[in-house]
C-alpha cells in the first residue's frame, strides 16, 4: 500500500494521544529541525519539496514563506497561522486531520513558526468543529508538557506560544486577509493587496497563513526529505493529497492518495461508483468554487496542472458529484445562494451581483425564467470574474455557473421553455 | 452590565492577547454562554474592557452568524444548506423541519425551545445531509431520524 504520511496512523475510533504519535515518528521532525537545522534549512526543504497550498489556491508554500523578511535575529514579531476554518462547500478533509491527527497539525505549526522565526502561532478554527477543538486543546497540553511547545523548546533556545482562535461562523473568514481582520477583532472583510500578509499581516507584522493540510505535510517533509515527498506523487505536483467524494455515490468519503490520482479512480474505485439507479452527469472537482467537469474528463489526473488544463481547478481536491436525477440548475442555485449569503458585502460586484444571480436562478427554478436570463447569467460570470473584486469569493462562486451554462445549457433552456424545473 | 464572573473570564482571555480587541470574539462568546445572547447593555460593558466602542463591537457581533444579538431558544438547530447536503435531500428535510417546528429559518418556536438557522457547509459531506443541535453534529439525516433527534432536546 502506498505511503500515507498524513493519515496512515489514524485508527478509527482510537483517540489520538501523544505517545502513539511519537512512536509513529511524531515530533522527530521537530527534534531534527531545532537540533540540527537552521530556519533557512527548513525553508529550503519545504521549497525543494514543491509542497503547494492545500487550501484551494495551490500557491507554493516555500515561496510564500520566502516573502517573509529574513533575519531570525530581527526583533520584529512574526506570526504563523494555521487556517482551520474549513467551510468550502463539499470539503471535509481538514476535519479528519484536526479530529484524528491533531499532533501532526501542531507539529506543522511549530515547524512553520520555526522556519519563519515566529514567536507566536495560531490555529484559526471554525466554531462548528467542536470535537476538533477539544482534541487540539488536549494535544496542545500534551505537547506543552513534553516541551515541544512553550519556552526554550527541547533546549534549543526557540520559544513558541501557540493559541487557538475559535471563530463564530462566516465563510469569508477563511480568506487569508479576512482571517487576519477577524483575529484583530474587526469585521472579517478582505484587505487590499499589496501589502501581502507575508510582509504586513496580523497587527502589521509579517504573517504566514497556511491551510491545515499544508501544515500537516511539513513534519513528514522535514523528517524524510524533499525527494521522498516527490516520490509519493504520480505527477509533477509532489506529495499525497486528501481527496474526497460526496453526492449520490455508494461510498462517500475522504482518502489520502498519491497526488495525481484520476477522477475515475476516485469515483469508481474509492467511492464505489454511482448508487443504483443514479448515473453520473458531472463533477465539481475541488469544492464549490471550481468549474464543473463531465464524463470526458474522468481520466483527468487530480493535480494542479492537469485539472487546470481540463478547464477547472484542483481547489480543495474534494469532489461533489452531479447525478442524472439532480437538477444542474438547482445545484448551481444552491452554490450561488450560499455565496450570496456569505459575501461579506465589502465590494460592490460581489455584494450586488451574487444576490442578483441568486434571484435569476431562483426565477428559473420556479418557472419565471425569461429567455434573456441566460445571457444575463453569462454576462455576470465575466463581471464577477477575476480582477474585479478584493478577494476570490465572487470569481470562485461563478466558476460552477459558467461551466454549468456550458455543459448543461440545454437544462437551463428547458427551465425557461417549459416554465418549470423539470426535476420537481 | 457584565457579571464579575464574565468580567474575570474575559480579562483572562485578554491577558493572552497581543492587543485587547483581539479577545472580542471570545468575549462575545463568554457573554453568550452565560446569557444565551448578547444585548446592547453588555456591549457597553465590554466596550470598557476591550477599548472598543459599543458601535465597533456591534459591527463585529453582527458580522458573525453564531453571535446572537437577539434572544434564541434553549436549543439552536443549525442546518447545513450547502451543495452536498442539497444534493442529498436538504430541501425535503427543510420542509419537514419547518412543519415540525412550525417556524421558518431564522425563527424561534413559541415555547422557546428551538431556534432554527442555516449554517455554512458543516464539513460532513460524506455523511450528508447534516445539521448541528447546540454542540452536537447529526449526520445521515432522514425525516425519521430528525424526529428522534428533536425529542432528545427538551
Amino acid at each position: 500500500m502506498a505511503e500515507r504520511p498524513l493519515t496512515g496512523d489514524i485508527r478509527p475510533g482510537v483517540m489520538p494521544d501523544i505517545s502513539a504519535y511519537e512512536s509513529a515518528g511524531g515530533y522527530e521532525a521537530l527534534r531534527k529541525a531545532v537540533s540540527g537545522m537552521s530556519p533557512e534549512d527548513v525553508r529550503k526543504a519545504v521549497t525543494d519539496s514543491n509542497l503547494r497550498g492545500r487550501g484551494g489556491a495551490g500557491f507554493p508554500t516555500g515561496q510564500k514563506w520566502s516573502f517573509v523578511p529574513p533575519g531570525e535575529a530581527a526583533s520584529l514579531q512574526k506570526y504563523f497561522i494555521v487556517n482551520a476554518d474549513e467551510m468550502e462547500p463539499g470539503t471535509f478533509k481538514d476535519r479528519l486531520l484536526l479530529e484524528c491527527n491533531p499532533h501532526q497539525v501542531i507539529e506543522g505549526a511549530i515547524l512553520g513558526a520555526y522556519a519563519i522565526g515566529a514567536g507566536r502561532a495560531y490555529i484559526f478554527l471554525r466554531w462548528e468543529y467542536r470535537l476538533a477543538e477539544r482534541r487540539l486543546r488536549e494535544a496542545m497540553a500534551e505537547a506543552m508538557e513534553k516541551n515541544y511547545l512553550g519556552k526554550n523548546i527541547l533546549g534549543s533556545g526557540f520559544s513558541l506560544e501557540l493559541r487557538i482562535h475559535t471563530s463564530a461562523g462566516r465563510y469569508i473568514c477563511g480568506e487569508e486577509t479576512a482571517l487576519l481582520n477577524a483575529m484583530e477583532g474587526r469585521r472579517a472583510i478582505p484587505r487590499a493587496k499589496p501589502p501581502f500578509p507575508q510582509v504586513c499581516g496580523l497587527w502589521g507584522r509579517p504573517t504566514i497563513v497556511n491551510n491545515t493540510e499544508t501544515a500537516a505535510n511539513i513534519p513528514p517533509i522535514i523528517r524524510n526529505g524533499p525527494s521522498w515527498f516527490h516520490g509519493l506523487s504520480l505527477t509533477e505536483d509532489a506529495g499525497t493529497k486528501l481527496y474526497g467524494v460526496s453526492g449520490r455515490v455508494k461510498r462517500p468519503g475522504v482518502w489520502e492518495l498519491p497526488m495525481g490520482t484520476t477522477i475515475r479512480e476516485l469515483l469508481e474505485g474509492h467511492a464505489g461508483g454511482m448508487r443504483e439507479e443514479y448515473r453520473f452527469r458531472g463533477v465539481i472537482p475541488g469544492g464549490a468554487s471550481t468549474d464543473f467537469l463531465v464524463e470526458e474528463h474522468l481520466d483527468v489526473k487530480m493535480d494542479y496542472g492537469s485539472v487546470q488544463k481540463a478547464g477547472s481547478r484542483l481547489g480543495t481536491g474534494m469532489m461533489i458529484i452531479l447525478d442524472d436525477r439532480t437538477c444542474p440548475v438547482g445545484m448551481v442555485h444552491s452554490i450561488i445562494r450560499f455565496m450570496a449569503r456569505e459575501s461579506c458585502g465589502w465590494c460592490t460586484p460581489c455584494r450586488e451581483g451574487l444576490p442578483w444571480l441568486e434571484k435569476i436562478l431562483n426565477a428559473l427554478e420556479t418557472g419565471d425564467g425569461r429567455p434573456s436570463d441566460i445571457e444575463l447569467l453569462e454576462e455576470h460570470t465575466r463581471l464577477l470574474g477575476p480582477g474585479n473584486t478584493y478577494c476570490a469569493l465572487a470569481p470562485g462562486a461563478v466558476e460552477p455557473l459558467q461551466s454549468g451554462l456550458r455543459f448543461f445549457r440545454e437544462d437551463f433552456e428547458r427551465h425557461i421553455r417549459e416554465k418549470r424545473c423539470p426535476w420537481r | 452590565m457584565l457579571t464579575d464572573d464574565e468580567r474575570r473570564e474575559i480579562e483572562r482571555e485578554v491577558e493572552n492577547c497581543v492587543n485587547r480587541r483581539e479577545a472580542c470574539v471570545e468575549a462575545l462568546k463568554v457573554i453568550q454562554r452565560s446569557r444565551g445572547w448578547v444585548a446592547d447593555d453588555q456591549l457597553r460593558g465590554l466596550s470598557d474592557i476591550l477599548d472598543m466602542t459599543p458601535e465597533e463591537l456591534d459591527s463585529v457581533a453582527t458580522f458573525y452568524p453564531l453571535i446572537f444579538r437577539r434572544p434564541v431558544g434553549r436549543h439552536v438547530i443549525l442546518i447545513c444548506d450547502s451543495v452536498s447536503c442539497w444534493v442529498m435531500g436538504y430541501e425535503d428535510l427543510l420542509r419537514h423541519l419547518k412543519s415540525s417546528l412550525g417556524i421558518g429559518l431564522g425563527g424561534t418556536t413559541t415555547d422557546g425551545r428551538f431556534t432554527f438557522l442555516p449554517v455554512a457547509c458543516l464539513g460532513a459531506c460524506d455523511r450528508a445531509p447534516a445539521m448541528m443541535v447546540d454542540d452536537e453534529l447529526h449526520t445521515d439525516l432522514t425525516r425519521e431520524k430528525i424526529d428522534d433527534i428533536l425529542r432528545r432536546y427538551p
